[in-house]
């Protein structure tokens, strides 16, 4: 195979090759390589010099590679979070879910552009420049994962790690055309990743299908001792096999369809086509509410704002990254952190410090935790009448760069339909399901804690009948 | 002139004698050289997470048990959000408003909460002060950072300087009796901050307060109080206010300055640490936590009463924990007469070892029993048992050995050699022999120093007053 060849394969196939002794993992390793370093959409904020040392015999990821997101720590690598304040950080450690998947074969291929400690939506608030979509270099990935994203689907990454906090993960992968998946908060250990929000960041996998999502997450599952809230994830995670949607019950949430909530025309075409497909392999499809919804982003806008001013506390210049001197003590974090953290980071610290002050804690912060635990228990509801809970990922198709720089609001609602899913956390996929105006869109489905093989069944089920792969080779044509 | 009544509540850290720190593995730190007992959690590095010490939640919990208070069946840990260089996550996980244990009672003092946290770094400041303002570099070492320390509030019952003091020391005892922690002041590993009010005598209302940080002594800590105390007291004398502020003792100067007012007091923005999940407190740790509890000084005090120890005694060797113990492995080596046993540790040991640990010292428990035997017994003089015990805490070894050595055994009554001694001390006092003849016993004292005197205290002095008896044919 030639070197394009190779990197033509999912890495599930990729995996498989290894193994039948058709492809060397080292030679599979060097087109990655090559083809991360000649990354054009600036993917990448460092990418592997190196040969990694041989995986060890019977290593089940056999040697495919991994782009892992900028803000998991990785030994001696720089891990930035997309952060000035962190430029040139390398950690002396590494990432629980990254050592474990170095472990299982999966070796460390480069780290991935972000939006500075996982806060935007679009990528344009790394530090370190916006990411390209592959799709349309004048438009965004989405983000926060946006690079991961980025890689996987321009194929200079077999697959990757992203994170996702309220939608990190799935609208980066909808606006990028490839699948992502959030699972159940507390199946894979957050130890190593750079918080954002503690209570709602979660690791995942960004994948060119749906196959290589459950691969990649059967060896991320674990209960970490250095993650007092992990749990881990009970049984394996299985390769979805299933064709037929048969007796699958989904509820389509009013709050959460609906071109009145600002959704695009053209994705809620492609969502509805979705919808049709899924009648066609055996699925009944009714409508149910999530009554709470509506207010999971303000109140996501309070909790995640609230634990990253406390996260970020720590990037004080005392001890490591940036540090600006002013004199004195007072003078030197406040120079650091101004000229370290950037615009919309800075904002989110303001959102969070005030919302946790004395005399406005139970006003924010208190009513926004009773918020969450009704999207729960809304969820809890659904679950009671459904299999699946369906959305459209994202509102939109990939926007153009600096279409919502200006306009913070704007920007978040890119997150609606994502949110109430990680107040919940509970698990979620985006499989891309069409096209509109010739960019991918987002096909979102959520189950119950835990549920993740069907999850992935079911995903896969819709994945076969969409044949989003082919869509997209008549689109380019 | 109205009379004024002060009110203490007193804010006590102890930090607990785990293995390792509160929420990671490293070990805590006994002067090792700086930044080496560290960790990527304890550093607070990107990305590293807490997990709570389950030894140090089992100490709070018997301490908890310890005083009496309602331990709480689920208990979660809180961030107390603040900058500072000694603190390098940029908040200190702590417990609010639902701690590991609430109420309770010591002493006469009640308790209010008993709840968990991690100790901040050590700040080392270059320059002439001391302190931060006005040095001109710092450092930190991490070493102690991290370290899981109990912070134990009480009510405002104490009413002097004087009984904080005291109910401090009962505290101490309490907690190295449970053997959760050093509890040395000196050291830091037991620290006192209090909460100070005055109001006129009879008023029930409480006063302004203010809290005084930094006394690292028992005797700062006595003197610190009667300070702020008298400052306050001088302040409404001349138709002033006490303003609510933290205030710093200077244990140097003992003056007393103002940290920081009620204005600049700092906005904690606490929230419950989503890094960490609550502590249910199973019946299994309950149960671990009470039957790792020992006898308790209160306990130890009415038990060593019923030995037949006095009420001064008893109260000594209990709130000591480390002279109870002693005492106690003497009495199992001779436990024929308990009181003398207690004055001669209360008394003699403790005058020459003074602070510390008679345990350590030369003095075996099983030597100082035979010492009080072989005065029981009347083979030595107190005289000369207290010159033994000097020999013993210089040099140990066995008591009936050096007095053989010694030459400090007691003259019997049959000895020759005691007789013409006494009949040599008549004759020189011929006056105080008169007296005794003519019935007044007082006199003999002078006789028995003469014979004291040429036997190096060897003379039993009822032997010596039986043979003057006889002598002069009493």
């Amino acid at each position: 195979m030639s070197a394009t060849d190779v990197t033509l394969l999912t890495a599930a196939a990729a995996v498989d090759a290894i193994e039948r002794g058709e492809l060397s993992a080292g030679e599979l390793f060097e087109a990655y390589r090559a083809a991360a370093a000649g990354d054009e959409l600036n993917a990448y904020l460092w990418v592997a010099q190196d040969a990694p040392a041989p995986v060890r015999e019977g290593a089940p990821l056999a040697g495919v590679p991994l782009a892992v997101k900028d803000l998991f720590c990785t030994q001696g690598v720089p891990s930035q979070a997309g952060s000035r304040i962190l430029e040139g950080y390398r950690p002396p450690y590494t990432a629980s879910v990254v050592a474990e998947l170095a472990a299982a074969g999966a070796p460390l291929l480069g780290k991935t552009n972000q939006d500075e400690f996982a806060m935007g939506s679009s990528n344009e608030n790394s530090a370190f420049g916006p990411v390209l979509n592959p799709w349309d270099r004048t438009r965004v990935p989405g983000g926060s994962s946006g690079g991961s994203a980025a890689a996987v689907a321009a194929g200079s990454a077999p697959w990757a790690l992203g994170t996702d906090t309220g939608g990190s993960i799935r609208q980066p992968a909808a606006l990028c055309g490839i699948v992502g998946l959030k699972p159940t908060y507390g199946t894979v250990s957050r130890y190593g990743m750079i918080a954002f929000a503690s209570s709602l960041d979660q690791a995942g996998p960004l994948t060119r299908d749906v196959t290589d999502a459950a691969l990649l997450l059967r060896h991320m599952v674990a209960r970490d001792e250095r993650d007092s809230t992990s749990i881990g994830f009970p049984g394996e995670i299985a390769l979805p096999a299933s064709e037929s949607l048969e007796g699958i019950r989904l509820g389509v949430p009013e709050e959460l369809s609906d071109e009145g909530v600002g959704i695009e025309r053209g994705i809620l075409d492609a969502f509805n086509a979705t919808l049709r497909l899924a009648e066609q392999l055996g699925a009944t499809i009714e409508t149910c509410h999530l009554p709470h919804a509506p207010h999971a982003l303000s109140a996501y806008y309070v909790l995640a704002p609230a634990e990253a001013s406390s996260n970020l506390a720590r990037y004080d210049g005392v001890r490591y990254g940036a540090r600006v001197e002013d004199g004195g003590l007072v003078g030197m974090y406040t120079r650091t952190r101004s000229e370290g953290f950037g615009r919309e980071v800075k904002r989110r610290i303001m959102l969070g410090t005030y919302s946790l002050s004395s005399g406005y804690y139970d006003a924010y912060y208190g009513r926004a935790q009773r918020v969450r635990t009704k999207i729960a228990d809304d969820f809890r509801a659904a679950f009671e009448s459904f299999d699946f809970v369906v959305t459209p990922t994202s509102p939109s198709v990939a926007f153009e760069l600096g279409a919502k720089t200006s306009d913070p609001l704007a920007m978040y609602l890119n997150d609606y339909c994502t949110v109430p899913m990680s107040l919940a956390g509970i698990p979620a996929i985006s499989i891309p399901n069409g096209l509109s105006d010739g960019l991918p869109t987002g096909f979102q489905l959520c189950g119950p804690a835990f549920s993740e093989n069907r999850v992935l069944e079911a995903a896969y089920a819709l994945e076969q009948a969409i044949g989003f792969d082919e869509l997209a080779r008549r689109a380019r044509a | 002139m109205t009379e004024f009544e002060p009110v203490i509540g007193l804010e006590i850290h102890v930090q607990l004698s785990t293995r390792t720190k509160m929420f990671c593995g490293c070990a805590l730190s006994f002067g090792e050289p700086p930044n080496t007992l560290t960790c990527p959690v304890c550093l607070g590095l990107p990305g590293t997470l807490p997990r709570a010490n389950a030894q140090a939640i089992h100490f709070g919990l018997m301490i908890g048990l310890a005083l009496g208070s309602d331990l709480a069946p689920r208990s979660i840990f809180h961030r107390k959000n603040y900058f500072y260089p000694d603190l390098p996550k940029g908040y200190q996980i702590s417990q609010y408003d639902e701690p590991l244990c609430r109420g309770g009672q010591l002493g006469e003092v009640r308790i209010h909460r008993v709840h968990l946290e991690e100790d901040a770094a050590k700040l080392v400041h270059a320059g002439s002060s001391g302190r931060i303002h006005g040095s001109d570099a710092s450092v930190v070492d991490f070493n102690r950072g991290g370290t899981p320390l109990a912070e134990i509030v009480t009510e405002p019952d104490l009413r002097s300087a004087a009984q904080a003091r005291e109910w401090l020391t009962l505290l101490r005892t309490t907690l190295r009796r449970l053997g959760v922690s050093d509890v040395n002041m000196e050291e830091g590993s037991l620290r006192c901050d209090a909460n100070i009010s005055i109001r006129p005598v009879g008023v029930t209302e409480l006063g302004t307060k203010t809290e005084l940080k930094n006394m690292n002594s028992f005797r700062f800590l006595e003197r610190g109080i009667n300070a702020e105390i008298a400052r306050q007291e001088a302040l409404l004398r001349c138709g002033g206010q006490v303003v609510q502020q933290t205030l710093h003792f200077d244990p140097q100067t003992e003056r007393i300055t103002s940290l920081r007012s009620k204005e600049e007091a700092h906005d904690y923005r606490y929230f419950p640490e989503p890094d960490l999940v609550p502590v249910a407190t199973s019946e299994q740790m309950l149960e671990a936590a009470r039957s790792a509890m020992p006898e308790l000084p209160a306990a130890r005090e009415e038990r060593l009463q019923s030995l037949g120890v006095s009420a001064a005694s008893a109260r000594q060797l209990a709130w000591r924990t480390e002279l109870g113990d002693y005492f106690e492995a003497a009495l199992a080596a001779d436990g024929a007469e308990p009181q003398p046993l207690a004055n001669w540790i209360c008394n003699e040991l403790v005058a020459r070892v003074g602070e510390d640990d008679p345990n350590a010292s030369k003095v075996t428990p099983d030597a100082l029993a035979k010492l009080v035997a072989l005065v029981r017994q009347k083979a030595v003089t107190i005289g000369n048992a207290k010159l033994v015990l000097d020999r013993l805490v210089a040099d140990g070894g066995d008591p009936a050995a050096i007095v053989e050595a010694e030459g400090l055994g007691v003259m019997a009554g049959g000895d020759d050699a005691l007789d013409p001694i006494v009949e040599a001390a008549l004759a020189a006092n011929a006056d105080a022999a008169e007296k005794i003849r003519g019935g007044n016993m007082k006199a003999i004292g002078a006789i028995i120093g003469h014979v004291m005197r040429e036997t190096k205290g060897r003379a039993d002095g009822a032997e010596v007053t039986r043979i003057v008896r006889q002598k002069l044919g009493l």
